[in-house]
């Protein structure tokens, strides 16, 4: 392989542009929106419903261009397939006046419907690589050696467009109600799950470390959008300094790995540690805690948690959803290739520093949680809980472990949107009405919603029928396996206590008898965030209910390293 | 309705036992999208799902055949989650079927004998949802599904306590969820060991069924015992067994009355249930090992819950107590691990659902008239109520275990286990009847004896409707009582079998014998009555 390289120094580096679509489709979707916008200020009151009508249609044309493109190795072979049914038209084109009809039902702004459409296409070349390029050749490098496509990182990248799609129909209203209108939002979420995506497949930690700072300064700017709350923009500047101080530690973690191993590629590191060549690993041990903290930062673990009950809390409240789905899944894929592929080697080297993270995690996320009074702050714990779950999944270190982080990451993506798209539409002008008491007598006012809320909370408590259930589940299974029972208990034993804090806020939706001026008068839901939180539901209850095919997938989605050429 | 089911079972093998357990929950669902503007019809709606359900479980108690009792029938398999080995397994045996039945028979009396005190639509349904668990955990023959219906019907149940309870409903509703949620976390736990470990035992694929991991027995003896603890502490707080009973109380006196009915008569159930068909079948030497100590505590069981019922100024509190002290028959008769014993706690299981789940409709009845329970405030109900005390009164016999009705046939069979196996406890466990003849007697006098003053002078009998609902429950109490046999032959070939699955996998464990068995037919037991020798020869067994 040295000799390859030696004859030709300079060679660029081969790019499949067909494994690259998503993130291409995000990225350069959010820098086109950015610039129309820029320059259409303000579209004439009499076309724009028009336009935004259309975005249904171009959206599923969209999604069927991306899938064919990103399937096969012969350009547009998978269009042209469909073209040859005569029958496909007439599906297609019923399809686009459903989506035209849609998306005027909805009464969407113009940016979020561009966005979702662009999600929708992401998450359509997501499924077009899945289906038609990686189960055929299996996994394949994109860009070199650096970013892989397998069955992980595709189905990270799924997540990740499936949350920008549910959080952009949940920004809609919401930045409506708080006069913050404007593509920033948006053109910003795009971004950082375009960052996201890169992480997910990244084989080279410095290719991870842009990944991360995508991701991280889009929603850093997010956290601090609402300009007419403070608490928003001292949630963005806490979540800023704090988040380059991560950044640093990974940095830093980065620089400790190059030093112990000679190389920043994951492939090349795996190589070096399984050759055992390694005799001092003092500068790899301090690498892999300096690593650790800076993930652990991202995926909000214990003890580097603190910044995110009060982020959570001041921080616009999709803007959470997002930071809770996308920005944990892409920090737990990370997480989960640098150890297990590039580390694997020192597999009992770097368990006990993650069982020690899981088991702390869990304990603060779930007792903390107990004696907050507002209910994102709640949230916040709990989702810090839920993180010390995946970790115990992540302990496992075996394809259990592995296939419980991808179903614990899909199942509580869209329980946590779920859970924070009900907050979004109830509390009111400002976040205002977030705390425990301004729930009260909610199930009066708002029934479906209560049902509704109470589902993702029963579900986030692990309650059967829930896709929540079965993430526990298959990480128990995982952490079984291993032979890790003490882990098992205290996880078990700790969804006990976080259970209590689910069922307060059931407790003050059903029990609890509403003050006069309670915040939340009953407005009218946004019809968007509506259909947000009904997919939640509906993927919530579907997957808990028959897991089978998500539990398929998960089980496929499987990491993989390829050396170059 | 019956034969045309029997003919399309003929035909295609109608899945009769997912279709108990989906009736309801369809049923729930069809509720929440009534409309809201006629809501009588709710409740119609409601006990129209539940008497399907009951009809095709009469249908299935007919159709059971009796002859092979020790074997599941009906079965229904379907593959669930693949890449996990759990399937979507339900079964029915000697073991569940009056449980079944009981579960079947209770619900549309519930439905039809209480009306919501208020949001008629989500009460029925989650009481419809209740039943869809209870009869799942009931039939489920895969630990997945038994572990997804078990943790299930505390969601329905909690919200029956939260939102239609009285007094401290909040409280008593959380700490309901919160005990039993604590008590089945670790058996999820112990769930996935046994079937991981017997995986990667045997080298067969990973699976969830209860029978394939029951038959293999690859567990360790450390490793099941540690196993069955996990089990055992999840059952012990549904049963619930002292010192983990403090939920009960309660959940039972802030429940509104269909509540404390169905948990009382089914849920309670759950455990004990889930002690004979998952505890002691999936691990017979651990629960070999740890029936002395499970004895103990049911012994304990029994004396606190009679005591502490005797000290209750609460009538309902004083009936939560008073089935405190009868599960602990059941328990100490299932820990005999004898026919008898078993057999007995069977039976007390179904007995108990009967004259408990009684008595809180009695009491609820009482509540609703007189808007209080303390039985201080009570009194001379007898006089303006007559029909209701002479109901009472049956029940309250056969809640005591008085010879003729149902609940003597029960307690003697499991004190006859008991004391074949632990006999010092059987004897301190005898003295729990004399104690609940006790509360239950001076409870009654208290509360329909004496003078009735001011507002029980003018307390209003049973109404039809109510005289109504009691009579499938006497019925019951005396039927059980006269006769037994048929209850009893169709659990015995069951038991049976359980207690010799239980000596060929535990080398030194022979079935503790009661010589009562050879010298006393079961069938005769209605008419021993007063007979007491076949206890003194116990002693020689």
């Amino acid at each position: 392989m040295l000799a390859q390289l030696d004859a030709t120094p300079v060679e660029t580096p081969e790019i499949v542009w067909a494994g690259l679509l998503p993130l291409l489709i995000l990225s350069a979707g959010a820098l086109l929106l950015v610039m129309l916008r820029s320059v259409v200020k303000r579209l004439p009151a009499d076309v724009e419903p028009h336009l935004i009508t259309a975005i249904g249609p171009i959206t599923v044309l969209g999604m069927w261009f991306a899938a064919g493109l990103a399937g096969t190795d012969v350009p547009l072979a998978g269009l042209r397939d469909d073209m040859g049914e005569p029958a496909f038209y007439i599906g297609l084109a019923l399809v686009m006046v459903l989506a035209g009809t849609l998306v005027r039902t909805m009464e969407i702004g113009l940016d979020a419907a561009i966005t979702v459409g662009l999600g929708l296409s992401a998450f359509a070349a997501t499924w077009g690589i899945w289906d038609d390029r990686w189960q055929v050749t299996g996994p394949f490098n994109a860009i070199g050696d650096q970013f892989a496509v397998d069955g992980f990182a595709l189905l990270f990248a799924g997540v990740l467009a499936a949350s920008v799609v549910l959080v952009a129909l949940l920004l809609d209203g919401y930045l409506r109600r708080e006069s913050l209108d404007g593509p920033e939002m948006y053109v910003l979420m795009l971004l950082s799950a375009a960052g996201g995506i890169v992480m997910t497949g990244a084989n080279d930690l410095i290719v991870i470390f842009l990944g991360i700072e995508t991701l991280s300064i889009a929603v850093y700017v997010m956290a601090a959008m609402h300009n007419r709350r403070t608490e928003s923009q001292e949630a963005g500047l806490k979540y800023f300094v704090l988040g380059a101080f991560a950044s640093a530690f990974l940095l830093y973690g980065i620089a400790f790995t190059y030093g112990a191993t000679g190389s920043t590629n994951l492939v090349d590191i795996q190589i070096f540690l399984s050759s055992g060549q390694l005799v001092d690993n003092g500068l790899l041990m301090a690498a892999f805690g300096l690593l650790l903290v800076g993930f652990g930062f991202k995926i909000a673990a214990a003890p580097f948690h603190a910044w995110t009950p009060d982020v959570y809390q001041g921080a616009p409240t999709p803007v959470v959803a997002f930071m809770a789905s996308a920005v944990k899944a892409a920090g737990f894929a990370a997480l989960l290739r640098v150890f297990m592929l590039g580390f694997f080697s020192h597999v009992d080297d770097w368990r006990p520093a993650i069982g020690a993270l899981a088991v702390l995690t869990l304990i603060v996320g779930s007792v903390m949680a107990i004696v907050q009074s507002d209910v994102k702050r709640m949230l916040a714990y709990s989702s810090i809980s839920h993180a010390g779950f995946i970790l115990v999944g992540v302990h496992a270190a075996s394809l259990a472990g592995i296939n419980s982080v991808a179903f614990y990451a899909v199942a509580y993506t869209f329980l946590v949107i779920g859970s924070f798209g009900v907050l979004t539409v109830v509390s009111g002008v400002g976040d205002r009405a977030t705390s425990l008491d301004d729930l009260n007598g909610m199930a009066k006012r708002r029934p479906v919603l209560a049902f509704m809320f109470t589902v993702f909370l029963l579900a986030q408590a692990g309650v059967p029928l829930t896709a929540g259930f079965v993430a526990k589940f298959e990480v128990i299974n995982a952490a079984v396996d291993s032979e890790f029972y003490w882990l098992a208990i205290v996880a078990m034993l700790t969804a006990v206590v976080s259970a209590f804090l689910y069922l307060r806020i059931v407790l003050s939706m059903y029990l609890g008898t509403a003050d006069g001026d309670a915040a939340d008068l009953g407005d009218p839901i946004p019809k968007a965030a509506g259909l947000a939180i009904g997919i939640a539901f509906a993927v919530t209850v579907g997957f808990g209910i028959l897991p089978g095919p998500l539990s398929d997938l998960a089980s496929d989605a499987l990491p993989a390293l390829i050396g170059a050429g | 309705m019956t034969s045309l089911l029997a003919s399309e079972t003929a035909a295609v093998s109608f899945p009769v036992l997912t279709a108990m357990v989906l009736t309801p929950f369809l049923g729930a669902l069809l509720l929440l999208v009534l409309p809201n503007n006629r809501p009588e019809y709710f409740k119609q709606v409601a006990f129209l799902v539940s008497a399907l359900t009951a009809a095709m479980t009469a249908w299935v108690m007919v159709e059971f055949d009796k002859a092979h009792a020790a074997t599941f029938q009906f079965v229904d398999q379907y593959e669930w989650i693949e890449t996990l080995g759990i399937s979507w397994a339900l079964g029915l045996d000697g073991i569940s079927l009056w449980l079944v039945v009981l579960t079947g028979a209770l619900f549309p009396i519930v439905i039809l004998a209480i009306d919501a005190e208020h949001s008629p639509k989500p009460y029925y349904a989650w009481i419809l949802v209740l039943e869809a668990g209870c009869m799942g955990v009931f039939l489920a023959l895969d630990l997945f599904a038994f572990f997804v219906f078990f943790e299930i019907v505390l969601v329905p149940m909690y919200f029956l306590i939260g939102q239609w309870g009285h007094g401290e409903r909040a409280y008593a509703a959380t700490k309901f969820f919160i005990y039993t949620m604590m008590g089945s976390a670790l058996m999820l736990v112990g769930i996935i060991s046994t079937a991981v470990i017997t995986a990667n035992t045997t080298g067969n694929d990973l699976t969830f069924g209860l029978i394939e991991l029951a038959e293999s027995q690859a567990l360790g003896q450390t490793a099941a015992r540690w196993i069955f603890l996990s089990f055992a502490l999840a059952f012990a707080v549904k049963v619930p067994i002292f010192p983990l009973h403090t939920w009960l109380p309660d959940a039972h006196t802030n429940a509104p009355t269909a509540g404390s009915v169905i948990l009382a008569g089914v849920m309670l159930k759950l455990g004990t249930y889930g002690f004979l068909r998952f505890g002691i079948y999936l691990f017979p030497e651990a629960a070999v090992y740890f029936a002395p100590f499970l004895v103990a505590l049911g012994t304990i069981g029994i004396l606190y819950g009679a005591i502490a019922a005797t000290m209750q100024r609460d009538l309902k509190r004083l009936v939560a107590y008073s089935s405190v002290a009868h599960l602990g028959f059941i328990v100490i008769g299932t820990f005999a691990l004898n026919t008898e014993g078993i057999e007995g706690g069977l039976l007390q299981m179904v007995n108990h659902g009967v004259s408990t789940g009684a008595l809180f409709l009695l009491v609820g009845m009482i509540y609703e008239r007189r808007h209080t329970r303390e039985i201080s405030k009570l009194g001379g109900l007898q006089k303006p109520a007559p029909m209701l005390a002479g109901v009472f009164m049956v029940v309250m016999l056969s809640s005591i275990g008085l010879p003729g009705l149902n609940g003597f046939v029960g307690e003697f069979l499991t004190l006859i286990g008991a004391f074949a196996a632990h006999r010092w406890w059987a004897v301190v466990a005898a003295s729990g009847v004399i104690i609940a003849a006790l509360y239950l007697l001076w409870a009654y006098q208290r509360v329909f004896h004496g003078p009735a003053e001011g507002d029980n002078a003018t307390m209003p009998d049973l109404t039809v409707r109510e005289g109504l609902t009691m009579v499938p429950f006497l019925v019951a109490i005396v039927f059980m009582g006269v006769y037994p046999k048929p209850v009893l032959e169709r659990m015995e070939p069951a038991v049976d079998a359980l207690v010799a699955h239980v000596e060929t996998h535990v080398e030194d464990f022979d079935e503790p014998v009661a010589d009562i068995a050879h010298h006393v037919e079961l069938e005769d037991l209605a008419d021993l009555g007063t007979d007491t020798h076949g206890e003194e020869d116990g002693e020689h067994g």
